[in-house]
């Protein structure tokens, strides 16, 4: 059967990987080549690549490390960040990423959704969203989760499948850096919601956040974390060998 | 060396790094020289496979591979690639492949219910019977896959399987005509084992 797939996430930042604390008071870690190389040989099944100054300054993504990456460790390789155009799917799909997460782009423009998934194909898509409660209802933010945008979350879920996108990456702002597990209220509803695949993002503190994900959100198809995996907090070896123990099916 | 056959469908950045990482001679084919000067073929391929079948055709190539291949040169197909070494396809209509080994593409939608599709992610080879391709893999290990359709054919041509709803066809050999659904340089180091046992082929 298919497995859960766990995934860091390396954001990216002046060719170094950082991890914010609720998007603030971001950290210095790694080198992010020899940090991925880490992560693919512990177990990682994929990797995220987020450029987080892309979004708001317009920076252009360091193609150069997603090169150096690509040409190194073969495992499905995600990039986001400031993607607003068809263009920058090509700019770094020739880099070697396999997926291109958009964020801002798609809100700023919904029909990117459905461009690049014409000329890519639906599984290259791939649909972030960074969402908070506000007022009781799920609401998605733009920017880094900097802009409120008045968009439902569940409607731009479906929203993005019905564009083409063929996954969804679902940040809580509300649980991001606070480490106290995932967001698994808001995961839950999304995933009703939509039938592509759902990475849950924002929370994870330690091994028993990723059980109570994939036991209690058994739709979720991945689970994405920074920090917990850079600081040495939770090697994903051992975080597998526990899911295994647990019944949930792992790539080991 | 190993010629990748480029007929201006999907990125071969990934495939290419992979096997140069096996330190294995590896060019990226264009002409029709440069396939036939190599001692094993790749076809990668991604999209949709009309597309990439007029691609191929336009470029001539097919008649090398073709040629190629019934001349006992090893071949892989890789995920479309895999899919066009059949007879047809039923993708978006019906459309004939390279016919190198027997059977059609079909979609997985209507097959199995109740999981989504495209199948994609990581799950684990069931072992059909012994190929060469698996000299370094064991049944149970995982390889990562991305497809919406598959190939249905004789039994005696899969060489493995995967479960998802029911089992997906995961590779195929048919004598010197090897193909996999899943994508070996996107597979980690069974990924890389299985790249490197293809490569040592006779």
């Amino acid at each position: 059967m298919l497995a859960k797939r766990i995934i860091p996430c390396l954001d990216i930042r002046d060719g170094r990987v950082v991890k914010g604390v609720n998007f603030l008071n971001v950290k210095d870690v790694e080198n992010p080549v020899a940090l991925a190389k880490r992560y693919s040989d512990s177990g990682a099944d994929e990797l995220v690549f987020y450029d987080i100054t892309a979004s708001f300054e317009g920076r252009r993504l360091f193609t150069d490390i997603l090169k150096k990456v690509a040409e190194s460790i073969f495992i499905p390789l995600t990039v986001g960040g400031g993607i607003s155009t068809v263009e920058d799917f090509d700019r770094v799909l020739k880099c070697g990423a396999d997926k291109v997460s958009v964020n801002t782009g798609a809100i700023d423009n919904p029909r990117l959704i459905g461009e690049a998934a014409k000329r890519y194909g639906d599984q290259c898509v791939v649909l972030s969203m960074d969402v908070k409660r506000v007022d009781g209802k799920f609401m998605v933010f733009k920017k880094g989760g900097r802009e409120y945008t008045g968009i439902d979350a569940i409607e731009w879920a479906k929203r993005g499948e019905s564009e083409g996108a063929g996954e969804i990456v679902l940040n809580s702002i509300d649980t991001d850096g606070v480490k106290k597990g995932f967001d698994l209220e808001m995961l839950s509803a999304i995933c009703e919601a939509v039938n592509i695949p759902v990475i849950a993002s924002g929370g994870a503190g330690n091994i028993e956040h990723f059980v109570e994900l994939f036991k209690n959100v058994p739709k979720v198809d991945a689970g994405l974390a920074a920090s917990i995996f850079h600081f040495g907090e939770v090697d994903i070896l051992d975080l597998k060998k526990e899911l295994r123990k647990n019944q949930i099916e792992v790539r080991l | 060396m190993i010629a990748i056959v480029d007929y201006g469908v999907g990125n071969l950045f990934s495939l290419y790094s992979s096997l140069k990482s096996l330190s294995l001679d590896t060019v990226i084919a264009k002409d029709k020289e440069t396939i036939e000067k190599a001692d094993k073929i790749i076809l990668p391929g991604v999209g949709a496979f009309k597309d990439a079948r007029d691609k191929l055709k336009e470029t001539g190539l097919d008649k090398v591979v073709i040629r190629e291949a019934k001349e006992g040169k090893p071949l892989l197909g890789i995920c479309l690639g895999m899919q066009m070494l059949f007879e047809k396809s039923f993708e978006y209509g019906e459309h004939t492949g390279l016919a190198l080994i027997k059977g059609s593409v079909v979609p997985l939608s209507g097959r199995i219910t109740s999981l989504k599709i495209p199948h994609m992610g990581w799950n684990s080879l069931d072992m059909n019977f012994e190929s060469r391709l698996y000299k370094y893999v064991s049944g149970g290990e995982y390889v990562y896959f991305v497809h919406s359709f598959y190939a249905d054919c004789q039994r005696d041509n899969i060489s493995a399987t995967s479960f998802y709803g029911i089992d997906v066809t995961a590779s195929v050999e048919s004598g010197n005509v090897f193909g996999t659904q899943f994508h070996p340089e996107k597979s980690g180091i069974v990924g890389l084992r299985i790249l490197k046992a293809f490569s040592e082929i006779k």
